[in-house]
């Protein structure tokens, strides 16, 4: 156990924590989109892609989930700065992509609508890309609905072939112009639960499951029910 | 697999991590890398397909269908464009009868554009193939395509002479140096390097080469301004099976050209400076990390280090003792995020060069996840004049806090472009002097990544660490050049090079060169003004790496310190928003109007 302090609260933090993991351990929310926890991905244990978990450490802007607690942290989460940033970075993904909620399948189990619900977002202060992105609807079983993609790696790191442990997901191009690119032939090759949990781990709604749609009613589903932050809060209790 | 691909594998020993020798292997001699090579490709080193078109699609060199016979790059700087590209470029489009970003109908040529390729100094510059052209002319183009077209290869014609590829003289023949000052600690003539690593590792124990770095005070000339003795120092401490020593020369930053120099005129110092590195911390491998744009060097650089290795200072039992280290040479292929250290090594890994989550540094955990030491050409040049000579000597040199020297590359508008020698303490004014700059008006020091100076305001300012620590590129505008269009370039040039996979770089980049144009084209308000400073902020607050943290630097510097060009751009409201409402006279109006009619309604 080490000593932090978190928005001018000394608490205690467990070794080998993130700042993002601690935090919530002591009830306090930090938004992300590409953390998932307990994964721990070449060595690492975060993608620090989305950046969404940004906080201030020691005076400094890092991404929380990058960081390991220390004794004596200073950690400010709720600081209107960086609280305004992680709001501007949800915003930034929503002008950069193409999302459209109401007609997403994903509606109300996507993160990244959860968490502009979170960070209190309105509507994008950029302007709006209306980014032409193609989809690959080719694979037996999975949509890759690439206007909602946040390109958070999420599906590259963790989504592997079981037989010769090769990536299915894979990225292609680089800067604005790269992309997530499936292995027709690995892809269809899923079996049925990796496919949904493929989908699961999406955390918007790039990577659809073709075989069931709408299962859950909305209104019904899972951050409708609760929020996200009330889930990682209580998800983080829970273990 | 194919027979004629065995060889390629054979080289490599069928090591993925060694997939960038791989791709360039085949483009080199197949003009481009099939998808049917790609499919060998993946069967022999174990991957998948898209695992290699994931590198292969990252890398601006590497060409997944055919591209010509001859592919040629345009250097597309703001000091290319200072000097004649854009007649450059039409030439090469008319005597190759193929538009940019295409093949002419013969399948002779490819023509693309390129980000700075190392030759500031004498631009307008172009790749063909594996050589260089510079101080390009439409006549210059002519010459050249109509030789190509006769069957001649770029290398002979860059280099008539036919010198071999393996000499100074076939280097000297393609590129000038370009070398203003006489030498202070780099570029010594004649030095005894078997003498000195001799002296070296008889009397000084590793221990105490770290211990003369640290004295000499000597910091990292790639930029950052690490101390170089304290990264070999945690170097020897880190704990790894292998140890490796990564020399950077992948020097993108437009405008700085001085490795190129350093490699051309004194490799020696800089394998001197890696082997000194490899004792200090214990490692018995190193890497040159060459960018793809200096190909026309590699077979110079693969000599030097056979020379080394025939006299003993390189390979086993270095100069009959325990000690070994040899050094390869990693060629890059065409990205500017290379240049930082953690992507540099992902690329030496046969990957995408991505920035890779720090903590851990590299030299805690780097190439192959064992400890390695990157250094930057300039840095490893230094330390082995340093561990020749002594930290007191260099810290007779510069000033107390930034000892020693300092190379700049130096374009743009002035009478000298070139390499200069500069001790830490120069001012920003002695430095145009020395260049013959006569009217500067707005230098970028450090690239596009660094700062924008004013020169009426700021010509005192000093080269040193604690005020002007310029990483060694020095880009010189006078009054007459479009500050507005070079800074809107800068933004384009980070866009083009962002890996892509933090969003506030990848996305925040977009929104900067997007506003840059709103400027320009005169469509901005204050408030365009103010959300720039504010993106800004989050960019450089929330980017993965260096490249997204320092890309609004030459915005936000150029608009504090020429606020007035971007304030005449901008819409600025004065006065009422409708100047010929009179509110007045429209309300006596209207209460005419309404007595007009209740009193009509009333008769």
């Amino acid at each position: 156990m080490v000593k932090i302090i978190i928005d001018g609260k000394e608490v205690n933090a467990e070794i080998g924590d993130n700042v993002l993991e601690a935090a919530a351990k002591n009830n306090v929310f930090i938004p992300s989109l590409c953390y998932v926890k307990g994964e721990s991905v070449k060595g690492e244990n975060c993608l620090g892609t989305c950046r969404t978990c940004s906080v201030k450490v020691n005076g400094n802007i890092m991404a929380a989930c990058t960081i390991a607690v220390c004794e004596g942290m200073n950690i400010e989460v709720n600081e209107p700065e960086v609280t305004d940033m992680r709001k501007a970075l949800v915003e930034l993904l929503f002008s950069e992509g193409n999302h459209n909620c109401p007609s997403c399948e994903k509606s109300g189990r996507c993160e990244l609508q959860a968490t502009g619900y979170e960070v209190d977002m309105m509507v994008s202060r950029f302007p709006y890309r209306f980014t032409p992105r193609q989809v690959d609807h080719s694979s037996k079983f999975i949509w890759l609905e690439r206007d909602r993609c946040i390109f958070c790696q999420r599906c590259v790191e963790l989504v592997r072939d079981k037989a010769t442990d090769q990536k299915i997901f894979s990225i292609r191009g680089r800067g604005t112009n790269a992309r997530i690119e499936i292995d027709k032939s690995l892809a269809d090759n899923m079996p049925a639960e990796q496919v949904r949990a493929a989908s699961d781990l999406c955390p918007v709604g790039c990577i659809i499951d073709k075989s069931q749609g709408f299962d859950v009613p909305i209104g019904r589903r899972k951050f409708e029910i609760e929020t996200i932050k009330e889930r990682a809060l209580k998800g983080s209790i829970d273990d | 697999m194919s027979d004629i691909n065995q060889n390629i594998f054979e080289r490599y020993n069928f090591d993925r991590s060694r997939l960038m020798d791989v791709l360039w292997d085949f483009q080199r001699r197949d003009n481009y890398i099939s998808s049917d090579n790609i499919e060998d490709i993946a069967l022999c080193l174990k991957l998948s397909v898209n695992d290699v078109k994931e590198t292969l699609s990252f890398y601006h060199f590497f060409l997944d269908k055919p591209f010509g016979k001859h592919h040629i790059y345009l250097s597309n700087t703001v000091i290319a464009k200072m000097n004649g590209y854009d007649e450059v470029r039409q030439a090469l489009e008319n005597e190759t009868g193929c538009r940019f970003n295409g093949v002419d109908k013969t399948q002779a040529f490819g023509l693309a554009d390129a980000n700075c390729i190392g030759l500031s100094d004498q631009e307008p510059a172009m790749m063909v193939d594996e050589v260089v052209f510079t101080q390009l002319t439409s006549d210059k183009v002519k010459n050249i395509i109509e030789k190509l077209k006769q069957g001649k290869t770029a290398e002979e014609i860059a280099n008539p002479k036919r010198y071999a590829s393996n000499t100074l003289d076939y280097v000297h023949a393609i590129v000038d140096s370009n070398i203003r000052t006489a030498s202070r600690v780099l570029f010594k003539p004649e030095r005894n390097y078997k003498q000195i690593l001799n002296t070296l590792i008889t009397t000084t124990k590793p221990e105490g080469v770290i211990e003369t770095l640290i004295e000499s005070n000597l910091k990292g000339r790639g930029g950052a301004g690490f101390p170089t003795g304290l990264k070999w120092k945690l170097g020897r401490e880190a704990q790894g099976k292998d140890k490796y020593i990564i020399c950077n020369a992948d020097e993108g930053e437009p405008g700085t050209f001085k490795d190129r120099v350093l490699l051309t005129e004194s490799p020696k110092d800089v394998l001197l400076g890696m082997i000194a590195a490899a004792y200090a911390i214990g490692s018995n491998y190193g890497i040159i990390y060459l960018r793809a744009e200096y190909w026309y060097l590699k077979a110079f650089l693969q000599q030097q280090i056979q020379d080394f290795r025939d006299n003993g200072l390189l390979g086993k039992q270095i100069l009959a003792t325990a000690f070994s280290f040899d050094v390869r040479i990693q060629m890059g292929a065409g990205s500017y995020v290379c240049g930082d250290e953690t992507a540099l090594i992902e690329s030496c890994e046969g990957k995408r060069g991505t920035p890779r989550v720090k903590p851990p540094y590299p030299i805690q955990q780097g190439y192959l996840g064992m400890p390695t030491s990157v250094n930057n050409v300039e840095t490893l040049a230094c330390a082995s004049r340093i561990i020749e000579e002594d930290s007191a000597w260099y810290n007779q040199l510069g000033t107390p806090e930034s000892t020693g020297t300092r190379l700049l590359s130096i374009s743009g508008d002035c009478s000298q472009m070139g390499i200069y020698e500069i001790e830490w303490g120069t001012s920003l004014n002695s430095v145009l002097n020395m260049a013959g700059a006569v009217n500067a008006n707005y230098v970028q020091i450090s690239g596009p990544a660094g700062d924008s100076l004013s020169v009426e305001k700021e010509s005192e300012r000093v080269f040193c660490y604690s005020d002007l620590s310029c990483n060694g590129s020095l880009m010189i505008f006078d009054h007459t050049r479009d500050i507005l269009n070079i800074v809107s370039d800068y933004a384009a040039f980070f866009v083009e090079e962002s890996c892509g996979i933090c969003v506030p770089c990848r996305a925040g980049g977009v929104e900067l060169k997007n506003k840059m144009h709103r400027i320009i084209d005169g469509k901005a308000t204050q408030l365009d003004i103010d959300e720039i400073k504010q993106w800004s902020k989050l960019i450089k607050g929330t980017s993965r790496c260096g490249l997204g943290t320092a890309m609004p630097n030459s915005i936000l510097a150029t608009l504090d310190k020429f606020s007035d060009i971007y304030f005449e751009k901008i819409m600025v409201q004065k006065g009422p928003l409708l100047a010929s409402f009179n509110r007045e006279e429209a309300m006596s109006a209207h209460e005419l109007a309404y007595d007009n009619l209740v009193h009509k309604g009333e008769e």
